[in-house]
């Protein structure tokens, strides 16, 4: 089979949300992280968390109006995933040796750190979400994270028209908001 | 209702959907207004939040399809019955006959251009030097072609899921390998490639996790066995800072490390190991550590993350060990005839390392897709 990406356009793929991109990104990169995991302790859940985790940090990099990726794609994520699996192997205790297996890697702890700081944003945001209660977390979600137009939200959860739904979005929206912005003030 | 009014008429400003005239009507106010302005920007910030939220979120989903999708086609597994197999050995076997075709194109090539300078070169002495950078060249082109080779097999596995590699070398003329069970975790077959980047097919015969050992067997036509191996085993005990050193494949080349031994165990005090001070690098998993006599003391395995240039090996006891253990039990083990003798001793490395590179080989593991 030839590659049918090269590098750059597979991430630029993956930016994009192309579907197509991010299953060749899966498929060439997996079963290397998966032998990984498996070698250090791991189940094969613990493969799927790590790799997929590590996707999402190389597609908020790949998004990012900064982005380079200085070395390969695979390096990468193998890095971030070897970074990510020891810290979740200290976490439990079950590290009790640092020896390592030989293979490349490049510095990824700046990523990581980064990557990190917004998934606990996203957490606040998650908590804020689900601690609004229905209709207003479904709605708010049908909106921002489904796409869904306000004709066909209105339909969905019954208001009678469009600007029902929407001015009742609105509000909504400043009640998230509200419970966001209390958390994440705290956090910073 | 103020509130959302207000929100409504930011969100819209801030989409680009206001018209003109309201839009500078609205940027006026927020020029005027710092309580406006700051919530135009927290607005801001929190819709960026949500946008990011959402994409993850999408993504997260996105991703648990498709490795849902892949575990279906058997592109990718986790234990249970592989569904497709055999397709990396009908690609191998399809590239084996490319490479197989460039290499005897490349060595026909080869044989042609050094005969004919042979022919044509005048036997003066001038011309020799000459001649002997011809020939030079034409050893280049075959290295190239060498590398060529590499190049497409280098590619095999990408698809084949090339799923580790590492160092092996012979500890029995007829073609047996050791090497790390760690190089071969989560393979089913492996290939080995000497340092002329002849390619042999290769059995996994056996593994052993806990000694982290496994030993491979040559399976391939190709494969002419030696008559003896140049270096032998050694079973005595060493003395801290005796001359190590090591060969093996962080590179597609063969090369070449030496340290000293700087401790009797490894890591957190684990008796079957050696502590050597060597910069060893990822690749050279499984190659053998020796003497200065040219005595194989233990097969290079892990280094120490945490500090510079401290490697360990296994000792080679432990080859004997295993061997003694599975000999009763498994026949393909008990034709192994391991030799202590070393036909090395008080050699110069260099042509130590000349006598013993063709028993170094280059181990990829591979799995079934």
């Amino acid at each position: 089979m030839k590659a049918e990406f090269t590098e750059q356009a597979l991430l630029k793929g993956l930016a994009n949300n192309d579907s197509k991109a991010i299953e060749t990104l899966y498929k060439d990169n997996f079963n290397m992280v998966q032998a990984f995991i498996l070698n250090n302790n791991g189940s094969y859940d613990d493969a799927r968390d790590i790799f997929q985790e590590a996707m999402i940090a190389l597609y908020e990099k790949a998004k990012s109006d900064s982005f380079v990726l200085t070395s390969k794609i695979n390096t990468y994520v193998y890095s971030i995933c070897r970074r990510l699996w020891l810290k979740r192997l200290q976490q439990i205790g079950r590290y009790s040796n640092q020896i390592d297996s030989f293979e490349e890697t490049v510095a990824v702890e700046e990523d990581i750190e980064i990557h990190e700081k917004r998934n606990a944003e996203f957490a606040i945001m998650d908590r804020a979400l689900n601690s609004l209660g229905e209709p207003c977390k479904s709605l708010l979600e049908g909106y921002y994270v489904k796409k869904m137009d306000m004709q066909n939200l209105a339909k969905e959860f019954g208001y009678t028209n469009a600007d029902n739904a929407k001015n009742q979005k609105y509000k909504c929206l400043i009640r998230l908001k509200k419970l966001f912005f209390a958390q994440y003030n705290i956090g910073e | 209702m103020e509130d959302s009014i207000l929100i409504q008429a930011i969100e819209r400003y801030l989409e680009g959907t206001m018209l003109p005239a309201e839009k500078a009507y609205f940027e006026e106010l927020r020029k005027n207004t710092p309580e406006i302005d700051q919530m135009v920007v927290e607005h801001n910030m929190f819709l960026h939040q949500m946008d990011g939220y959402s994409d993850q979120r999408n993504m997260k989903h996105a991703l648990h399809d498709i490795h849902t999708k892949l575990l279906e086609r058997g592109d990718i597994n986790e234990g249970g019955e592989l569904s497709t197999k055999g397709r990396v050995i009908q690609l191998y076997n399809k590239y084996k006959k490319v490479t197989a075709i460039a290499a005897s194109v490349g060595g026909i090539i080869a044989l042609v251009i050094s005969g004919l300078t042979l022919y044509l070169s005048p036997a003066s002495n001038n011309q020799i030097q000459e001649l002997k950078r011809e020939v030079e060249s034409v050893k280049r082109n075959q290295q190239y072609q060498g590398a060529k080779l590499k190049e497409v097999d280098s590619k095999l596995p990408k698809d084949a899921i090339l799923t580790g590699g590492g160092s092996g070398f012979l500890i029995d003329a007829k073609g047996y390998i050791i090497t790390n069970a760690h190089v071969l975790k989560g393979s089913s077959f492996a290939n080995v490639i000497n340092n002329n980047h002849d390619e042999f097919k290769a059995k996994i015969i056996y593994r052993d996790e806990v000694r982290d050992l496994a030993i491979l067997k040559i399976d391939d036509e190709d494969y002419t066995a030696l008559k003896s191996l140049p270096y032998g085993f050694r079973k005595s005990d060493l003395d801290l800072g005796e001359e190590v050193f090591t060969l093996g494949y962080p590179r597609n080349d063969i090369t070449y490390n030496k340290g000293d031994l700087s401790a009797k165990t490894g890591f957190n005090g684990d008796s079957t190991r050696w502590q050597l001070e060597m910069n060893a690098n990822p690749g050279n998993s499984g190659g053998p550590v020796l003497d200065k006599n040219g005595e194989v003391i233990g097969v290079l395995s892990t280094r120490e993350k945490q500090a510079e240039g401290v490697a360990f090996a296994i000792k080679s006891k432990n080859i004997f060990k295993l061997l003694d253990e599975v000999k009763d039990t498994d026949t393909s083990v008990q034709k192994i005839k391991i030799v202590s003798h070393s036909s090395m001793k008080g050699v110069e490395r260099s042509t130590q390392i000349k006598q013993m590179e063709n028993c170094v080989f280059l181990v990829q593991a591979f799995n079934k897709k």
